[in-house]
């Protein structure tokens, strides 16, 4: 068997982050046979869930917090199978499998989410959940990396492979940007690296051009473009991945492909990423902001 | 040794060590370094900065507003429970080591020397502690019944987390009718412990001086004054106020050495605050006054020379009869100071000092010991302020060197420099100095002694400083084969 390789989705908040990780890991397994351990880095738990069938029921700080500290936790209790085809015991579609862990974490407003992510990483670590007969460790992080917490997966020894998932709106490009510093800020200590955009489309006007100028003007590749699809949505609706609701489906294929350039991937960069000036001059060459003269800015719109 | 000789050395002393540093630190260290002398009119204690963040690196003799606002303001308020509201260790290496002395049982009316804590675990970390928080208040009620109110003292997670624990008090003070406050003293507000005194002022004077249940109560007198900023330390509050009593005033309140919250709130009712520590309670005094118009003096216990300027200083508020008793109290103790300066100013004067401490005593420790005929040739605040440099240049004697915020390195070398016959600082520098062959005076709690404030206490001082430096120790300092 192939090395263990560690991969992490980041991405801005509600850009679709869990549910292209979670369709194309199915794919990884369902096409390919690849073995992976899914980590959930978000508080709400929902990394896992087209996987599972379900919302994973026992998070890791969840049940740290029921027996009263992490080390009395045992890996079984944190580390559940997937549903159906991806359980490893059922082997009728593929040899592959898909281990699903939640780190979980505090409700809105409350405690510190960030710490939560340390330890739960920690603990799985400590625990040998990596040393299984693993082909791909992946971590799903939420939203933007606010804070030392939610950069603990792309630390020293963690992932090394880093896919932003991204659109073609302004703010999804402003954070995949962010990300990039973030990568920026570790590549030199760790071993991380970016290893493409992904970009989840909301079919905005130029798009397809828009996110691969930016990926290559911050040294990577666009390494695909997932279409807009209806299927996508109706798979989540019954906590499904696309390969397992619409196997035929021309989204499938899409996964599929995404799942093999992952799987082939070996462009692994340091990112470059945009001054805040340029990032705004590449969104107004593709017509996404207008341009403003300098006497314009912070003025009030005349009637 | 001469002025000239003095003042020169200690001036190269100044250079020497800030040579050794890296251009930065010495640009920085050398606004907190200088000397002073009692002529002139500009000197270190106008120029000298202080209050500013240490020098990263280097091992500094501060605290934390933690340390400030449990371990200094609140932590000696004898009736109520101090929650140290984080992990276990700031709570219990906190604990019991001022030697703030009380009267009471403990562990049924009073707990100053036990350790109360959250003992926070990585779950309330990322799920936050507020619940925690409340069950313990609820706890300490259960097991506790005779306390008379919770203080919550925030350590630095419960900062960075954003625990709520102001709701968390206002809640249980609701619930159970009791003084519930929280401080919110996260050790890494400010650059020293100073801050959390001025945040634990701040709370006294919203929720303690802001409870009016006991003031409607209060028979006032004409002679009514209040002791703030005594910690009572090996007894120094008592001490001092056996002098106010004879002289026929009344203490309706000490802060916040063997205090009580009933106390603390009645002191607007005072017709004078009489500060001891002005750094760590100006705060609330400058509060009283605005708010009810009492008046504040700072006064000086150390010592007879000061405690006599200050009892007459106090006495000259009040009228010709508590004048007269004050000059009783005076001759009646002058006797007795008078033969303890007898019997140790000739073992101990001509040697000199150095001083490095907080809060009040860098300056007015220098009357004691120039009582016994001592110098003080050098001096530093660990948390002072501008005001506080201010303050000293009315005690120097001579040419002082004057160092703010000083460092482990720093202060050797000073040492090595001007060779003082004793150094009176902190517990972390009283090993480094023994261990240089150096009487060295532990003048935070001190040293086990105590107390120092008023005419009594100075007694005890003057033997301890005698058995410091005259102790045949320091004859046998040398190994057999280093003397000839």
């Amino acid at each position: 068997m192939s090395e263990l390789r560690q991969i992490a989705f980041y991405g801005k908040g509600g850009i679709g982050k869990s549910t292209t990780s979670q369709n194309t890991l199915a794919a990884m397994a369902h096409y390919f046979g690849k073995k992976i351990l899914i980590v959930g880095c978000d508080p709400k738990a929902d990394s896992t869930r087209l996987i599972l069938h379900e919302k994973a029921q026992c998070t890791i700080m969840q049940l740290a917090s029921e027996v009263g500290t992490v080390e009395d936790l045992e890996l079984e209790d944190v580390c559940k199978p997937g549903a159906a085809e991806f359980d490893p015991a059922n082997t009728d579609i593929t040899e592959g499998f898909i281990m699903c862990a939640e780190s979980g974490g505090p409700e809105p407003g409350v405690g510190c989410a960030g710490r939560g992510v340390i330890t739960a990483i920690n603990f799985l670590e400590e625990e040998g959940a990596y040393d299984e007969d693993l082909d791909f460790v992946s971590y799903d992080v939420l939203g933007d990396v606010v804070c030392g917490g939610f950069a603990m997966p792309i630390r020293e020894g963690k992932a090394q492979e880093i896919y932003i998932v991204m659109s073609g709106e302004m703010m999804a490009m402003y954070a995949a940007n962010n990300i990039s510093k973030g990568i920026l800020k570790y590549a030199n200590t760790g071993g991380v690296r970016l290893a493409g955009l992904i970009c989840n489309a909301r079919m905005t006007d130029r798009e397809y051009d828009l996110a691969k100028h930016l990926a290559e003007q911050i040294g990577t590749q666009l390494i695909h473009f997932v279409p807009r699809s209806n299927h996508v949505q109706r798979a989540e609706l019954r906590r499904m991945t696309v390969v397992e609701f619409a196997e035929k489906s021309d989204q499938a294929y899409e996964y599929r492909e995404l799942a093999r350039k992952i799987i082939a991937n070996d462009l692994k960069v340091i990112p470059k990423p945009l001054e805040m000036d340029d990032l705004e001059a590449l969104l107004m060459e593709f017509g996404l902001e207008e341009e403003v003269e300098a006497d314009a800015i912070g003025k009030k719109a005349t009637a | 040794m001469t002025a000239e000789t003095l003042l020169s050395q200690q001036k190269a002393a100044i250079a020497e060590v800030l040579e050794a540093y890296p251009e930065k630190a010495r640009k920085s260290r050398e606004k907190h370094l200088g000397v002073d002398a009692p002529e002139g009119v500009k000197g270190a204690c106008d120029s000298t900065k202080s209050n500013k963040q240490t020098v990263p690196g280097v091992m500094s003799q501060r605290g934390c507003a933690y340390a400030g606002s449990k371990g200094v303001v609140w932590g000696p308020i004898k009736d109520m429970i101090h929650i140290s509201h984080g992990p276990i260790g700031c709570g219990q290496y906190s604990r019991a080591g001022r030697r703030n002395y009380y009267v009471g049982t403990t562990g049924v009316d009073t707990y100053v020397t036990m350790n109360f804590s959250t003992d926070y675990q990585e779950k309330d970390i990322v799920f936050g502690g507020d619940k925690k928080l409340k069950a313990a208040l609820a706890e300490i009620d259960e097991l506790f019944p005779l306390n008379n109110g919770i203080s919550i003292q925030s350590e630095c997670p419960i900062g960075l987390i954003g625990d709520d624990i102001q709701a968390v008090a206002k809640a249980y003070k609701k619930e159970s009718g009791k003084p519930t406050v929280a401080v919110s003293c996260e050790g890494f507000r400010g650059v020293s412990q100073s801050l959390g005194h001025h945040i634990a002022n701040d709370v006294i004077r919203d929720e303690v001086l802001g409870d009016n249940s006991y003031k409607k109560d209060f028979e006032s007198t004409p002679y009514d004054v209040t002791i703030i900023g005594d910690y009572n330390i090996g007894g120094d509050a008592w001490s001092s106020r056996i002098l106010l009593e004879e002289m026929g005033l009344r203490v309706i309140a000490q802060w916040s050495g063997d205090a009580t919250y009933k106390e603390m709130t009645i002191a607007p009712k005072a017709k004078i605050n009489l500060l001891h520590c002005y750094r760590s309670m100006n705060y609330v005094v400058r509060h009283m006054e605005q708010e009810f118009g009492v008046p504040w003096m700072e006064y000086n216990f150390f010592g007879p020379t000061k405690t006599t300027e200050s009892l007459r200083k106090i006495a000259a508020f009040f009228d010709e009869s508590i004048q007269a008793k004050t000059e009783a109290v005076i001759a009646k103790y002058t006797k007795m100071t008078d033969a303890v300066i007898a019997k140790y100013k000739p073992k101990l004067a001509g040697k000199t000092v150095m001083l490095y401490v907080g809060g009040l005593r860098p300056r007015h420790v220098i009357g004691a010991y120039e009582d016994l005929g001592m110098e003080v040739i050098g001096t530093g605040y660990e948390f002072g302020h501008g005001d506080d440099y201010k303050r000293t240049k009315e005690e120097l004697s001579r040419a002082t060197l004057i160092y703010d915020d000083v460092n482990e390195y720093e202060l050797e070398q000073f040492v090595k420099k001007l060779k003082p016959d004793l150094v009176a600082s902190g517990v972390k520098e009283k090993y480094v100095f023994q261990k240089m062959g150096l009487p060295f005076r532990q003048m935070h709690s001190w040293d086990y002694s105590g107390p120092y404030h008023g005419y009594d206490a100075f007694a005890i001082f003057a033997k301890d400083m005698d058995l410091a430096m005259n102790s045949p120790v320091w004859a046998h300092t040398k190994a057999p084969w280093e003397s000839n």
